[in-house]
């Protein structure tokens, strides 16, 4: 049977470029395409129909017709907006890193609802959460589990013997952890504590409700930040844009609370991450 | 593109590949219009030609508020009538144009030449941000208009820029964000309409 020439699918917008004089090629993740891209013509005029439907960061039920190349979005209805997400600085630009590491972990056509579900919940999590570091460590372990990269926690990487009640270390080549002796003499392991190895095996085996009731303390929040920024850095051999913005809004001092409401009654500007 | 150009004189070569460069021109017509100068008159292509080179030997940004100007200061800036307590800050020089047609804003500008867009790694570095505080330093203005677009990205510039602009105790305020004119009510989506709903007036 042809594939029909249109089709409904949810989608949750993670890229946009800008293409010609008003159209955009938005990046979207699907429950049943996976990943794919489609071009959204005259979304950039201000009377456009698509307009803040097909915005970044948006969940949307769209319309498609097939192209020749890339597939032309026809028709968009907004079904979550994450309004607070995008009023609150802090948590704009963790929505934003969430994107781009989805972004840049799948590859086109490739079918995955339970990443869409994770993509979706993670949206839904940081738009309320007040714990946003932990909603953003949760996800990173999720996503590298969902694509492949499950840390191994239980066992050293190397001699296999399981992991003894202290410090150890976290060494990206071998996806896990290692054992204080192998970890020693590995160039580019990273201390790792126990406190941190705790988190991270509860994070593993637990929902999202339990994983946001997580306190972390800023030592520990910076621990496991970087821990898992770094083993996300080995696997991609990059580094994602989007963490150079993160860790500036850190630096930000906080509105005076009594500016808040005078200046910009619908721009609130609390800090989510700080 | 000069391992597809079939052997031809050098200059034609160049120029076709030149003209391959600019948006929506592809090879087949980079040659077209380039068979076409080497017909035209030399006045016209002479003139073509000095009209491209002015474009960068004599435009310049403006010292104060960074537009893309002839003179320095811009013609705005050097405008004693307009109001000096108000500058409407914009993405893009080009973003003037349009609030300059409303004539309803008799302020001063500040071009920040892009918009902060965290997944393209771009940040307030790479903007004339630092422009725009020493300026507002400096003067006396009173308050600033945040007119970056009203999407994702234009959304975080402006909050950003109101965190970094509201502690020196100017009033920052952001434009409305609403229906267009000549739109449909039935195709906006929630965000613009729950604004537009926050933002209602009396008639």
């Amino acid at each position: 049977m042809p594939a029909p020439r249109v089709y409904q699918t949810e989608a949750i917008i993670i890229n946009r470029i800008n293409l010609g004089e008003a159209d955009r090629v938005l990046t979207i993740y699907t429950p049943n395409l996976g990943k794919i891209r489609a071009v959204a013509k005259g979304v950039r005029r201000p009377q456009s129909k698509l307009g803040g439907h097909v915005e970044l960061l948006t969940h949307s039920r769209l319309m498609l017709a097939r192209g020749r190349n890339l597939d032309i979005i026809t028709q968009a209805q907004t079904i979550n907006n994450f309004l607070p997400l995008k009023e609150d600085l802090g948590r704009t630009a963790s929505g934003l890193y969430v994107a781009e590491l989805v972004n840049a972990f799948t590859a086109e056509r490739a079918e995955d609802e339970e990443l869409f579900h994770l993509l979706l919940d993670t949206l839904q999590h940081l738009s309320q959460s007040t714990n946003t570091d932990a909603v953003l460590r949760y996800f990173e372990l999720r996503l590298l589990a969902q694509v492949g990269y499950r840390p191994e926690l239980q066992h050293c990487g190397d001699c296999k013997a399981p992991l003894q009640p202290r410090e150890n270390f976290f060494s990206p080549g071998h996806g896990g952890v290692l054992c204080h002796n192998c970890g020693y003499h590995e160039p580019l392991a990273h201390p790792l504590s126990l406190n941190a190895l705790k988190v991270l095996r509860f994070w593993q085996n637990c929902d999202y409700a339990a994983a946001e009731k997580v306190k972390l303390d800023d030592q520990l929040a910076t621990e496991l930040e970087t821990v898992l920024r770094e083993y996300i850095r080995y696997l991609l051999e990059r580094q994602l844009k989007s963490t150079a913005w993160l860790d500036r809004l850190k630096h930000l001092p906080d509105l005076p609370a009594s500016d808040r409401n005078q200046q910009t009654p619908s721009m609130p500007g609390t800090a989510g991450t700080a | 593109m000069s391992a597809s150009t079939p052997p031809t004189a050098e200059p034609i070569a160049r120029l076709i590949e030149e003209l391959n460069k600019l948006p929506g021109i592809g090879p087949k017509s980079a040659q077209r219009l380039t068979f076409y100068l080497l017909r035209a008159p030399a006045p016209q292509v002479e003139a073509l030609a000095e009209a491209i080179k002015a474009l960068k030997e004599r435009l310049q940004l403006c010292s104060i508020c960074l537009n893309i100007t002839d003179t320095d200061p811009c013609t705005i800036c050097r405008d004693q009538e307009r109001d000096r307590t108000q500058i409407c800050v914009v993405e893009e020089p080009i973003d003037i144009l349009p609030l300059e047609r409303t004539r309803k804003y008799r302020g001063l500008y500040h071009v920040l030449h892009g918009v902060i867009a965290p997944s393209e790694g771009i940040g307030p570095d790479e903007l004339k941000v630092k422009e725009l505080l020493s300026r507002l330093q400096s003067t006396q203005v009173t308050e600033v208009i945040l007119a970056t677009n009203p999407n994702l990205e234009g959304e975080a510039t402006a909050m950003y820029l109101q965190r970094l602009i509201a502690p020196l105790g100017i009033k920052v305020t952001r434009l409305a964000r609403g229906l267009p004119y000549g739109g449909d009510l039935e195709y906006a989506d929630d965000v613009t309409l729950s604004r537009a709903l926050e933002g209602r007036q009396e008639m």
